[in-house]
């Protein structure tokens, strides 16, 4: 104990001796404060884990000197007696724009898009803004900083949220006394960004997600090229993103999946972003955990939907519904999971809200430790402030909370929060507590008088016998104000009590000022707590109790909708017995056939198979097949298009599958299985493909085809050159135009790999290095394609470069060059029957396929629309119907061929043993309007089966009426609730693009 | 020589651009016989194998080929194992007002102005649209021309697919009067820069009202007394007399069980709703007021995630079993050239609840009882008109609605189109290159 007195003393000096005055004063003499402020007897929340009963800690300015159980106080000692209190570190929040004005949006004079960048010796994206410093544009903002001291933080670290990669942040205490020398505790303390362009500029790139991911990624790229000394021309942007590389880097997302996806970033350049969630991490634990980052997460709990009006209910999805239900306990799961998280208050009034969410996460089981944890040490670790924040130990910034009680009872008020040894009151620490029940006497006539609440917000009601009068309580400094209203509301005249409390007494008397203007005085005399006991009774029946209850947490599926899996669909070995088996290989149509699937693989086929422990589904009369491939859809993504330049070969699909859109399992409930997610087509060059299987309930990346072949999206016609949307500045406006982009392209493809081969330090270009994929043949096209002139123009311009087109995508006028794509070895993926919707589709007939099939090209049937893609069976039929193409070949336009197209048909395309067992059980005939997919499999696992279908539906109904039950309780109760809205996710920022496909 | 040549191939490329269109058959001057086929009448009867008979435009027999010994007349068809259907009827169609989506200089289907009962659609029909002849090979034969947009959109006419113009085109003229009914929800403009999304429309009471203002001071109007004409009144001369049928254009239910009201309120005779995702919610009070269904394209998605994946396939079956009056439209996306497949739809709809026979008379008898043409078309069945085709298999199934002959009027049309046009010239190119 001594050694640690002495220790702490030694520390005492230290520390004075560091601080020496240099600033001028003018104004006065210098009146130096050396005084000590003690803090005695208080229980001390020194950490999460450590708690000092009875402690004492002396503050010196703005820090604390020393802390502990027996603390001797320095003999110049201004001592509060914190008997009966509590005492917390104060928050701390890592993501915050406090002080910080947002940008204003940029505008111009026209609406045509912009394409260069504004800046001039800075990066050619002016979303890119590293050298940004939050201390540039800081201003302390009282009114945000009182509003933050209520909510008990006591130092932010504040940013300007603006761009994508948005430069440094600073770290601020929240203190009002001080000047800005005292407050900025780090002025470079974290790197932040984000996946939303600057609004500074106009620059239209990257109009996506996935844009705005290729572009951090060639940003990094152009980082480490730039810090070699290999550019001839200044860039700052890239130098301050050199500068800030060791810096915490903190990634803002405001959805689950791109919380998700700023993780695979960070795993790519190994850079432990720290990533600001948005509340739905638990739907998808394992994933969050995978990305080994720290979250960020706001306590924003959505507020119940107002489903009073059940023709509005009917609009409220089960997805939002389930949401409201779960949002309170995401924290809690987090923490069960040992996801490390901090707490923010930036999307919530913080002074409002914050203590109240909080304390509701607490409710749905986040413990307590873990709440402070997140509020105090975790983010002073990620900040490296561990020995000056979040703490209260030696040395440490005297920023604490101190409470009448357990910060995370709701009965306990916060009294003061000090920050850096300032005192900032948020309610009178000395106030009387006067709660209880009284008898008032007043003029003869006694009452009941009953006060309750906490001390900075009691309330009173007065009663005389059966009859309430109106009483409305007003209490501050110890002066309490009562004013009463007769019972009979249509009667004026009103009473006016003032007493000064005092602690000492428990009775209170006072003056009473009558209606009349004379004075009288009254007295209450407190009643004890047995007598009380009884009115308590009632007073709860008839009490307007705003509580809301803890809600039955509705299990999370997968995906968090209808339709979800409560548990995923398990590998099975399956016997179909007696089907008419569609092989798609030399054996034809089997009648009468047996099917084994094991070990995800179609492992027999024969007749009369040993079922051994299979599961036996009989197929008798019905159709079995593999799955239904798209070549060219659009499901599944949160976004379609970068339109930002003609050429985005940097970008790929795979950035943004989207594995919860309900279209995926529309899709298994028509029999398809795989399809690839294409880029759209705004650009000449589009973006890469992904290629999916429709794992419904899988994540993202569990989605993507292992080992896919690499595909990229190319375009031509009116949608590149802008005939029906976009700019008129943008090249090309012509196909005169679209060749020599391609030629253009490709030709800078080629001198860079040439110059690539000679340096070693050669800046790597991600467009650059895909291109020539393209050209090595490693990379396959699939090319948007119309009219028989582009077509043909780009066979023309592949084979200069020496590769070949794979499959011109929807073509249309494939038949009037079918020889042409034979002689190529291009494969034509087409419409069955669209046309007449663009100029350029006016000879679209529906016997294109038929025709380019007829001249041996490899020809598919692909959707390129979400609800055609669920009946693609039936658009393979119309090949039957136009062009009297076998039942068989019609078939494989929509299995193996779109297979081969994919080159991934030696895993799937076709019924044949070793073949990954994606099969569909048909209930007739597949090409026939009237078969209905039973049960659909990839990889052997049931993914669509028609009669669980039925169940779900059920399912859905159930969960829904429970869900409005809950919300009309809580609107019954005074909740919040929100009107029905619903919002739709637009992750594309032109929405227009949404359409060019 | 060679001057002359290419003024005789200009010419020709001249005449292969303007008069892609398939000449209209002339008047059946010859009683036709179809033996053997399989009948499906129109009204969920089927005749196995049976003998039809059409003389002046009009069926004159449909029989049991087996059951009787009547006289074969004029051209003899044989048709065994074939299947003959009465024409297809698309109620709700755009067809001949829009040639191609994206280019606005052919597009007539939308005027401006919101209550527009005067806008005609039938003198803007082009009976010459390629996508008018791009619907017989299929056996969609009519058509009921729908002018789009405004809270009232206009009137519109039913027309065949094979005529010169628009006058010999018509069937029915003026036959219905179009309304969007308001809706109660809004969906955020977010092109205006409003949240994304549904909401309630806060104008929905006030656009009610000004439709109900409409029809009572259109009323008020009729009863005489006027020194000016107001031609858009005058429009509605028809609708309350009966003679104009009302489509209202409706999914809500809330909406529908408005629109109930407002029927009684109007006392308005033959009232069709179209589209109807909700109707299913209100079927008891369709029946009560004698209120039919046009419902909206079987393919297509539902409007909620929460749905279930097949309610579009399987509304029609819903109503119909319940003993709603319905029948089948194709607007939505890409409308004029998905009409085609309006048989298809039917098909979906017989998968989905209602079986073959039963689903085609949603787009046959049910079709036309709710454009009140059921006296002319509609079945096969002796006294109406000669509209009429035969299919080598199932026509609600892709790979069965393969036709052989198809008749308006009795004229037997052509099943050639700038589509088939166009395949076989190109099927030659390669036939000959391979030669």
């Amino acid at each position: 104990m001594k050694i640690r007195l002495l220790l702490c003393l030694v520390f005492l000096v230290g520390l004075q001796s560091n601080a020496q005055e240099y600033f001028p004063k003018n104004d006065g003499v210098k009146n130096p404060q050396t005084n000590y402020t003690v803090f005695k007897n208080a229980k001390i929340h020194v950490s999460p884990q450590e708690t000092i009963e009875n402690g004492t800690f002396v503050v010196k300015d703005g820090k604390i000197t020393a802390i502990g159980k027996s603390v001797s106080e320095p003999q110049n000692s201004i001592v509060i007696d914190l008997e009966g209190k509590e005492v917390y570190p104060s928050f701390i929040d890592l993501y915050s724009s406090f002080g910080i004005k947002e940008p204003k949006e940029a505008s111009s004079g026209n609406d045509q898009p912009q394409y260069d960048a504004n800046r001039e010796g800075y990066y050619w994206n002016d979303h890119i803004r590293p050298e940004t410093g939050a201390v540039n544009y800081f201003n302390y903002d009282e009114k945000a900083a009182t509003s933050l001291h209520k909510a008990g933080f006591g130092a932010v670290n504040t940013h300007v949220t603006d761009g994508i990669i948005r430069g440094t942040g600073m770290l601020v205490a929240l203190n009002p006394g001080g000047t800005e020398g005292d407050r900025i505790l780090k002025d470079r303390s974290a790197q932040y960004l984000s996946f939303d362009k600057s609004k500074l500029s106009r620059q239209s790139y990257p109009t996506s997600t996935m844009g705005a991911m290729a572009l951090i990624r060639q940003a990094y790229l152009d980082a480490e090229w730039y810090g070699k000394g290999k550019s001839d021309n200044k860039d700052l942007a890239l130098e301050a993103l050199n500068r800030n590389k060791n810096l915490t880097q903190i990634f803002a997302t405001d959805n689950l999946l791109d919380a998700l996806r700023a993780g695979k970033i960070g795993n790519e350049f190994n850079v432990d972003y720290v990533i600001l969630g948005n509340g739905e991490e638990y739907q998808r634990l394992q994933e969050i955990k995978e990305t080994g980052s720290t979250f960020i997460v706001p306590l924003n709990f959505p507020d119940a939907y107002d489903v009073e009006n059940p023709f509005l209910a009917e609009h409220v999805t089960l997805e939002e519904m389930k949401t409201w239900n779960q949002a309170p306990a995401n924290l809690k799961m987090l923490a069960e999971n040992e996801i490390p998280f901090t707490i923010t208050a930036h999307d919530l009034e913080a002074e409002k809200d914050f203590r109240n969410n909080l304390l509701k996460a607490v409710s749905y089981g986040l413990s307590k430790e873990d709440a402070l944890a997140a509020l105090t040490t975790t983010p002073a670790r990620i900040l490296g402030e561990e020995e000056r924040l979040g703490t209260l130990k030696e040395g440490a910034w005297a920023n604490f909370l101190i409470t009448s009680g357990d910060y995370f009872d709701k009965e306990t008020s916060v009294f003061e929060n000090w920050i850096q040894g300032e005192k900032m009151v948020i309610n009178k620490m000395n106030t009387t507590d006067i709660t209880g029940t009284y008898d008032l006497n007043l003029e003869g006539t006694t009452y009941e008088l009953k006060i309750s609440g906490k001390p900075e917000s009691q309330k009173a009601s007065v009663k005389s016998g059966e009859m309430k009068l109106g009483a409305k309580l007003s209490f501050s400094d110890n002066w309490m104000n009562l004013l009463l209203s007769p019972a009979d509301t249509t009667k004026t005249g009103f009473t006016r009590l003032v007493a000064k409390t005092d602690d000492s007494k428990d009775d209170i008397s006072g003056t009473a000022y009558l209606s009349d203007g004379s004075e009288t005085d009254f007295t209450a005399t407190k009643k004890t707590s047995t007598e009380t006991a009884e009115a308590e009774e009632d007073e709860e029946e008839n009490g307007e109790d705003k509580e809301e209850d803890i809600r039955e947490i509705m299990p999370v599926s997968f995906p968090n909708k209808a339709y979800g899996f409560s548990e995923m669909p398990k590998e099975e070995t399956i016997l179909f017995q007696n089907a008419t088996v569609w092989t798609n290989e030399e054996e034809g149509i089997l009648e009468n056939t047996d099917v084994l699937v094991k070990n995800g693989k179609i492992s027999r086929i024969g007749e009369n198979l040993n079922a051994g422990n299979a599961k036996i589904i009989d197929a008798t009369g019905k159709h079995l097949t593999s799955g239904i491939i798209d070549e060219h859809s659009h499901i599944a993504a949160s976004a379609i298009n970068e339109a930002g330049h003609n050429s985005t070969a940097e970008v790929t699909m795979e950035d943004v599958v989207d594995p919860t859109d309900i279209n995926i399992y529309q899709n298994l409930a028509g029999g398809v299985t795989t399809v690839q997610l294409l880029h759209g087509s705004a650009n000449p060059i589009g973006g890469r493909s992904a290629i999916l299987r429709l794992k419904w309930g899988e994540d993202a990346e569990d989605m993507i085809f292992e080992n896919s072949p690499k595909f990229i999206k190319f375009a031509l016609g009116e949608n590149v050159k802008q005939s029906n949307w976009g700019s008129r500045s943008r090249f090309p406006q012509t196909r005169m135009g679209v060749e020599q982009v391609f030629t253009d392209y490709f030709t800078r493809a080629k001198e860079y790999e040439e110059a690539k081969e000679n340096d070693d330090d050669f800046r790597r270009d991600l467009e650059m290095e895909t291109l020539l994929e393209i050209i090595n043949r490693e990379r396959f096209v699939s090319a948007h394609s119309y009219v028989q002139s582009e077509i043909n123009m780009l066979m023309k311009v592949a084979e200069n470069f020496d590769f070949r087109i794979n499959t011109f995508t929807h073509i249309l006028e494939g038949y009037k060059v079918a020889d042409k794509m034979k002689e190529h070895g291009a494969g034509g993926s087409t419409f069955s029957d669209w046309w007449a919707y663009k100029y350029e589709v006016n000879d679209a007939i529906p016997f294109n396929a038929p025709i380019m099939h007829s001249q041996g090209i490899v020809t598919a049937i692909n959707s390129d629309d979400a609800e055609m893609s669920r009946r693609l069976n039936q658009e393979a039929a119309k090949s039957v119907k136009y062009g009297g193409v076998s039942e068989e070949d019609a078939w494989k336009f929509v299995s193996l061929n779109p297979a081969k197209l994919l080159h991934i048909d030696d895993r799937v395309g076709s019924v044949k043993t070793g073949k990954d067992a994606d099969l569909v059980l048909w209930s007739d005939n597949p090409l026939s309007i009237y078969a209905k997919a039973e049960k659909t499999l990839i990889q052997g696992k049931v993914f669509f089966d028609i009669e669980r279908d039925e169940k779900l539906r059920e399912e859905i109904q159930q969960q829904r009426s429970e869900l409005i039950t809950q919300m009309l309780e809580a609107k019954n109760k005074g909740l919040k609730t929100q009107p029905v809205t619903k919002k739709e996710e637009q992750h594309i920022h032109c929405n227009t693009l949404e359409e060019i496909h | 020589m060679k001057m002359k040549y290419l003024v005789l191939l200009a010419l020709f490329t001249c005449i292969g651009n303007s008069f892609a269109q398939q000449t209209p058959a002339s008047k059946q001057t010859e009683a036709i016989t179809i033996v053997g086929a399989t009948a499906h009448l129109g009204n969920g009867e089927t005749i196995e194998n049976s003998l039809i008979i059409f003389e002046d435009g009009k069926i004159t027999q449909v029989l049991d080929a087996t059951a009787t010994k009547m006289q074969y007349r004029g051209r003899i068809i044989e048709a065994e194992g074939k299947h003959v259907y009465p024409g297809f009827i698309a109620p709700n169609a755009t067809l001949g007002l829009v040639e191609v989506d994206a280019v606005r200089a052919t597009d007539d289907e939308d005027e401006i102005g919101s209550m527009l009962p005067h806008i005609r659609s039938i003198i803007a029909y082009n009976a010459e649209s390629k996508l008018v002849e791009s619907m017989r090979p299929n056996g969609v034969l009519m058509g009921q021309i729908v002018p789009r947009g405004g809270t009232i959109s206009g009137t519109s006419s039913i027309v065949q697919f094979d005529a010169w113009n628009w006058e010999d085109a018509v069937i029915k003229e003026d036959d219905g009067l179009h309304i969007n009914w308001p809706s109660s929800f809004t969906r955020g403009r977010w092109w205006a820069g409003e949240e994304p999304g549904i909401k309630p429309s806060e104008g929905y009471q006030e656009d009610l009202l000004k439709l109900e203002e409409f029809f009572a001071s259109a009323k008020a109007y009729l009863e005489g007394g006027n020194d000016k004409t107001n031609l858009a009144y005058d429009a509605m001369k028809n609708v309350f007399n009966g003679e104009k049928r009302v489509f209202i254009h409706v999914d809500g239910k809330k909406e529908i069980l408005d629109v109930i009201d407002f029927k009684q309120d109007h006392e308005l005779e033959h009232l069709v709703i179209v589209g109807g995702y909700e109707a299913h919610k209100a079927i008891e009070e369709l029946k009560e007021n004698n209120i039919s269904v046009l419902v909206q394209r079987p393919h297509d998605q539902p409007n909620s995630e929460d749905h279930d994946y097949d309610f579009p396939y399987k509304l029609a079956g819903i109503l119909h079993n319940k003993g709603v009056l319905v029948a089948l439209e194709s607007s939505g996306s890409m409308e004029r050239m998905n009409t085609r497949n309006l048989p298809f739809y039917a098909g979906t709809a017989g998968a989905y609840g209602l079986g073959k026979e039963e689903a085609l008379k949603l787009i046959t008898s049910n079709t036309a009882k709710i454009l009140g043409i059921d006296d002319m078309v509609g079945t096969l069945e002796k006294g109406k008109t000669a509209t009429l085709f035969i299919s080598e298999g199932d026509a609600l199934d892709m790979r069965g609605n393969v036709l052989t002959h198809a008749f308006i009027q009795g004229r037997e049309v052509s099943l050639e189109t700038h589509q088939t046009e166009l395949y076989k010239r190109y099927m030659d190119k390669y036939d000959s290159a391979s030669k």
